[in-house]
């Protein structure tokens, strides 16, 4: 019966010439893309340690600017400040995304739902120096002056829908038979959410919240009036503070040479550190999970 | 010890689309009964209404007396406190994928505020060796995950796990319809001992099936019970024409 449904040519015949030229052809294709991505983050990684290695020694590492015309100096403060930032907007930004996520997913499907989601993808549109003049409405001004904690709320505001998003959409890959399973057992429905779904999208929630904190590791512009910049040593969160991207900024567009190098050490140092928070909460999440899961 | 189950007059919908009429049957304590029917005829819709678990899915309702012993399902019990005392195993085998082995069976526990680590252990151990699973992991419990196991392996994790929180009704929604001929028969040869400790419900398409391992069963059409009656005469005499021809492979 079968035979005279599919002609039986097509079931034993050789493999043509010309799949196989099209075999060929796609995967050159396929391998030519992925050169194509990497080249761009090669060259400008390549390109960064060959401007910038030369600056980066122990003074760069451990002192604050030294005066215009000075020589040496480093940008200690800096990357303390881009840390204690980071750490704010992180703070602020990661628990608030995933908690939005999770109600997108778990109880969000309805009209309020919908709102927020439109308004997360219009928030992840809007230019970040708008965010920065948000914060510095909402913190810097009710503060009375530029802080640490004005340019984390902004750098936070921009982490938001990005996670809120990735979260949403990981948990709705997680199969509804395991909430069932949860819920079989007698689990009530918020544990079912965190122990089961949550944990079962971990993975790709912490993928979105990687992508949100490389986004706005390397950001500006919203820091530009928020946590202003500051040449010297500052671990308080309400005061302003230095951070590396500003720090760059400053530098190279300023007329000085050693500046220059120095901007040029701070992007390398920068790009580093994010490569190796990346990095570091990759490792942590693989270290506990189980062979076969 | 299993508990006797009393179903008078449940109605269930998914919307607006009645799915089943007026269902009134009884499930013995410490039997097997079994459920079974062409697809689509509301036996799965039945045993999910056991224990609540229907009403999960948006606009399902269900409305009806169902006993489970002492204990009224549809009045004044909260799903959770139900579902504590009724196992469920489904048709597909869902372990859950980040948790070990170990993890998976004390699950049920575990996430509901239970941390006692030496009963946990007993537990564990206990719910695995009736399941019979014990041997064929006890060196991993911690180790691997749950999903690394074969379907087999993962429905009896599953049978597990629905005993580790020490049920009085295991309901049994196709367990065996993933399963190859081997697992499927470790798993009926498991039913046969539960059912000293367990009133099972077990829904089936596959009639060979119920008549091994329950000695009731129910036959359903079109979200009606047609015939619930010893499954020896289910499946030899039965009263009702229409359960003749599903039994005797006329149609279904």
């Amino acid at each position: 019966m079968a035979e005279t449904l599919i002609p039986r040519e097509f079931s034993s015949a050789p493999i043509g010439i010309g799949r196989r030229i099209t075999n060929y052809f796609a995967t050159f294709a396929a391998l030519a893309a992925i050169v194509l991505v990497l080249l761009p983050l090669g060259a400008i990684f390549a390109y960064l340690i060959y401007r910038g290695i030369g600056s980066i020694n122990w003074a760069f590492l451990t002192q604050t600017p030294k005066p215009v015309g000075e020589a040496g100096g480093g940008m200690a403060n800096a990357i303390a400040g881009s840390v204690l930032i980071l750490g704010i907007a992180s703070a602020l930004g990661v628990p608030i995304g995933i908690g939005a996520g999770i109600y997108l997913a778990e109880y969000g499907r309805n009209r309020f739902g919908d709102l927020i989601r439109f308004t997360a993808d219009v928030l992840n549109g809007v230019p970040s120096i708008v965010i920065g003049i948000v914060a510095y409405g909402l913190v810097v001004l009710t503060q009375g002056h530029f802080s640490a904690l004005a340019g984390g709320v902004a750098l936070a505001i921009m982490m938001i829908p990005t996670i809120t998003r990735a979260t949403e959409e990981m948990l709705l890959l997680v199969p509804n038979t395991l909430r069932e399973a949860s819920y079989g057992l007698g689990v009530p429905r918020w544990r079912t959410t965190l122990s089961i779904s949550l944990r079962t999208a971990t993975s790709g929630v912490i993928t979105g919240v990687m992508l949100a904190f490389a986004r706005v590791a390397g950001e500006t512009a919203p820091l530009l009036f928020t946590a202003f910049g500051n040449q010297y040593w500052n671990w308080k969160i309400s005061q302003p503070t230095a951070a590396l991207s500003l720090q760059v900024f400053t530098y190279a567009i300023s007329p000085f040479d050693e500046w220059h190098r120095q901007a040029w050490a701070g992007a390398l140092i920068l790009i580093f550190l994010i490569v190796l928070a990346v990095t570091a909460v990759r490792v942590a999440t693989k270290y506990g999970t189980l062979s076969g899961a | 010890m299993g508990v006797g189950i009393k179903v008078e007059k449940l109605n269930a919908w998914f919307g607006k689309t009645q799915a089943l009429h007026e269902i009134t049957m009884e499930a013995p304590a410490n039997h097997a009964t079994a459920v079974i029917g062409p697809s689509g005829c509301g036996k799965s819709t039945f045993v999910r209404c056991l224990n609540r678990m229907h009403e999960t899915i948006p606009d399902a309702k269900a409305e009806g007396r169902v006993m489970i012993g002492d204990l009224d399902v549809y009045n004044g019990t909260s799903p959770v406190q139900i579902r504590r005392r009724i196992g469920m195993v489904f048709q597909k085998p869902n372990p859950f994928p980040t948790m070990s082995i170990y993890d998976n069976v004390a699950a049920g526990l575990k996430l509901n505020g239970f941390h006692d680590r030496r009963k946990l252990n007993e537990i564990v151990e206990h719910s695995l060796k009736v399941a019979a699973l014990w041997d064929e992991v006890k060196d991993t419990l911690h180790k691997k995950s749950g999903a690394s196991l074969s379907g087999g392996q993962q429905q009896r994790l599953c049978i597990a796990r629905a005993l580790a929180v020490q049920p009085e009704v295991l309901l049994m929604d196709e367990p065996c319809s993933a399963l190859d001929p081997i697992s499927t028969g470790k798993i009926e040869e498991l039913i046969f001992q539960l059912k000293e400790d367990f009133t099972i419900v077990i829904v089936t398409h596959n009639m060979q099936q119920a008549s091994r391992v329950a000695e009731f069963t129910g036959f359903f059409l079109l979200g009606r019970l047609i015939e619930f009656d010893k499954t020896e005469k289910i499946f030899t005499t039965p009263s009702d024409k229409r359960t003749e021809d599903y039994v005797t492979g006329r149609f279904g």
